[in-house]
């Protein structure tokens, strides 16, 4: 008994060593540390530039109150304010929502969901997905030429409606290609569910396949948005003002439409071109007043994306049924 | 064409429902089953079996048009529903669906309610009585042998049952719109047997009022259930060196188990091969 215990003894003893020896993976160990970097480098970044921001414009926000998200564009940082900028932001943030969304939904559904697969439709899109990467400042050489000369009895020229009209083409194409990549990713055992009861392609399409893809949609259309608040350079081609922006009182609303405009990007780019030079009653300098902007605009994406992350959480919620 | 007001089930006495004649389905250039000839008898269950890539499910799916779905599918001669050719230019494929029902391999609830699953294809036919779909509800549901585990939480989802009961919830869902005929592709592949046996135990008990078509890896499973077999297997093209299905004996399952006609139904159902 003893001579087989200690056999079994020392047989555990070998299989112990083989289990708990062996070489470490550095290799595997460098790999994870150098993502870990490369994903605390963007974090670190992100902190700065946010800490930098926020701190400068905490005083313009603590001088002028909400009197600087109410005022109009003026040249004394005293008085200068964003709600012209917010304003046609909002516009065109709406003219997207109106516009590029249904159209860009309806079009992913018909590519991925209705069109036969053919060379003609990867060919279409492909060329979508080229569309997403050209340059904004194209579009905005669009917009000047489709809908500021020749649509400037629709648009009035150089407004907000010409702005909102290319800003919502811009971002097409990526609620298309999103819009398409959700569709694509409902699995086919749910068609066919729908098709195997007697549903129709429509009714299949509207019962299960679009609240399958609705979270993904949300995504594209979450991305295009923030896209279309962010961009400044089709703005500047289409005429939006940099400088003052007289808004005399009793305009109607069309007036507002057609009339002259600004948004966000286009205010913190004209004032960044201002003269630094601290006001006399608050000691601001556009600089700051630059600062309170940009946190501004990131309010409205967050607030925007927010609306947008709701929404998806509680189609996700009844995906689960 | 017999006058389209009276529906073929009803306008024809006759026990045949479904004949096939010389059907071949393709793939694009792909001929993925070929002399496909089957007459389908009322109130029986009629089992495909055979080896994978024999063109069994293909096959099935031709009998509600469900390869419609697959752009480049493609079926040529005819596949008679009472007379009526599934494939003529006039037939309505989601008429046709509403009729013949299917259970797929993969249970496939909707991420909806147990309600919901079972009152959907009810819906779409025009039921908006609250009263009369919680009785198609609960008829479908007692149909397919699930009304007493559910009956209590018939607002929570169908996601959240077990595999074998999603599977039941599937056959509710089919039978609620009382169709004549279920296809069945592989419905118990990713059962347990006791899973397993429960549906097989439904699909005796439910014959009598629907005819079945099952497909099933399972020799012994049709050897259970079926009161017809239909043995498929690959034959290899040897120009293309790619293989077709092919129907190589249909006939009833007790003489297909006991008595094959043809040596490669022996060598199947005897294990020798498959």
């Amino acid at each position: 008994m003893a001579v087989t215990s200690s056999i079994r003894e020392s047989a555990g003893t070998v299989v112990r060593a083989g289990l708990t020896g062996g070489k470490r993976d550095v290799r595997g160990i460098v790999f994870a540390v150098l993502l870990l970097l490369c994903l605390l480098t963007s974090l670190f970044m992100l902190t700065i530039l946010m800490w930098d921001v926020v701190a400068q414009a905490i005083p313009v926000f603590d001088k002028r109150g909400t009197s600087f998200l109410t005022s109009d564009l003026a040249s004394s940082p005293d008085k200068a304010g964003v709600s012209q900028g917010i304003w046609g932001s909002l516009v065109i943030a709406g003219f997207v929502v109106v516009l590029a969304f249904p159209v860009g939904i309806a079009a992913g559904v018909y590519l991925e969901e209705y069109a036969h697969p053919s060379r003609l439709t990867r060919f279409i899109q492909l060329n979508i997905r080229n569309l997403a990467g050209v340059p904004s400042v194209v579009y905005g050489i669009l917009g000047l030429v489709v809908f500021v000369q020749g649509l400037d009895g629709l648009t009035g020229g150089r407004s907000v409606i010409a702005a909102g009209i290319t800003l919502a083409i811009l971002v097409l194409p990526i609620i298309i290609i999103t819009t398409a990549e959700a569709v694509s990713a409902v699995p086919q055992g749910l068609r066919e569910a729908g098709f195997g009861v007697g549903g129709t392609r429509w009714e299949t399409t509207r019962d299960h396949v679009l609240p399958y893809a609705a979270p993904g949609i949300l995504t594209g259309t979450m991305l295009a948005v923030a896209r279309a608040l962010g961009e400044a350079a089709p703005l500047l081609l289409i005429g939006a003002i940099t400088g003052r922006l007289a808004s005399p009182p009793g305009q109607t609303l069309v007036d507002r439409l057609q009339g002259k405009f600004t948004a966000m990007p286009i205010v913190i780019y004209g004032w960044a071109n201002e003269v630094n030079k601290p006001g006399k009653k608050t000691g601001l300098t556009f600089e700051d007043l630059n600062a309170a902007a940009i946190v501004v605009l990131l309010a409205m994406v967050l607030v925007l994306n927010g609306a947008a992350i709701l929404l998806r959480n509680r189609f996700e919620n009844r995906r689960q049924g | 064409m017999p006058d389209a007001t009276v529906p073929p089930e009803v306008a024809s006495r006759s026990t045949d429902v479904f004949t096939t004649r010389d059907v071949a389905v393709y793939y694009g250039q792909f001929r993925a089953v070929r002399d496909v000839n089957i007459t389908v008898h009322k109130n029986e269950i009629t089992a495909f079996i055979g080896p994978s890539g024999c063109g069994k499910s293909t096959m099935l799916r031709c009998f509600n048009r469900m390869n419609d779905l697959i752009p480049t599918a493609r079926v040529e001669g005819t596949v008679s529903y009472h007379g009526v050719n599934l494939y003529d230019p006039a037939v309505n494929a989601v008429e046709v669906r509403r009729r013949i029902g299917m259970v797929f391999q993969k249970a496939n609830p909707f991420p909806k309610s147990i309600y919901d699953n079972v009152a959907y294809g009810p819906r779409l036919s025009g039921i908006k009585k609250k009263s009369e779909l919680d009785a198609v509800v609960e008829k479908s549901l007692r149909g397919a042998a699930l009304w007493d585990e559910v009956k209590g939480r018939l607002k929570s989802g169908g996601l959240g049952l077990s595999g074998g009961q999603q599977q039941r919830l599937c056959i509710a869902r089919a039978i609620a719109v009382d169709p004549e005929v279920l296809l069945m592709d592989e419905p118990c592949s990713a059962l347990d047997p006791i899973a397993t046996a429960r549906i097989e135990d439904l699909m005796q008990e439910i014959k009598h009022e629907y005819t079945i078509i099952i497909v099933t890896h399972n020799m012994q499973q049709a050897g259970r259930v079926s009161d017809r077999t239909a043995f498929f297997t690959t034959e290899v093209n040897t120009e293309s060196d790619r293989r077709t299905g092919v129907l190589v004996e249909y006939d009833q399952t007790s003489k297909i188990f006991s008595n094959p006609a043809d040596e490669r139904t022996e060598a199947y159902i005897s294990g020798r091969f498959g």
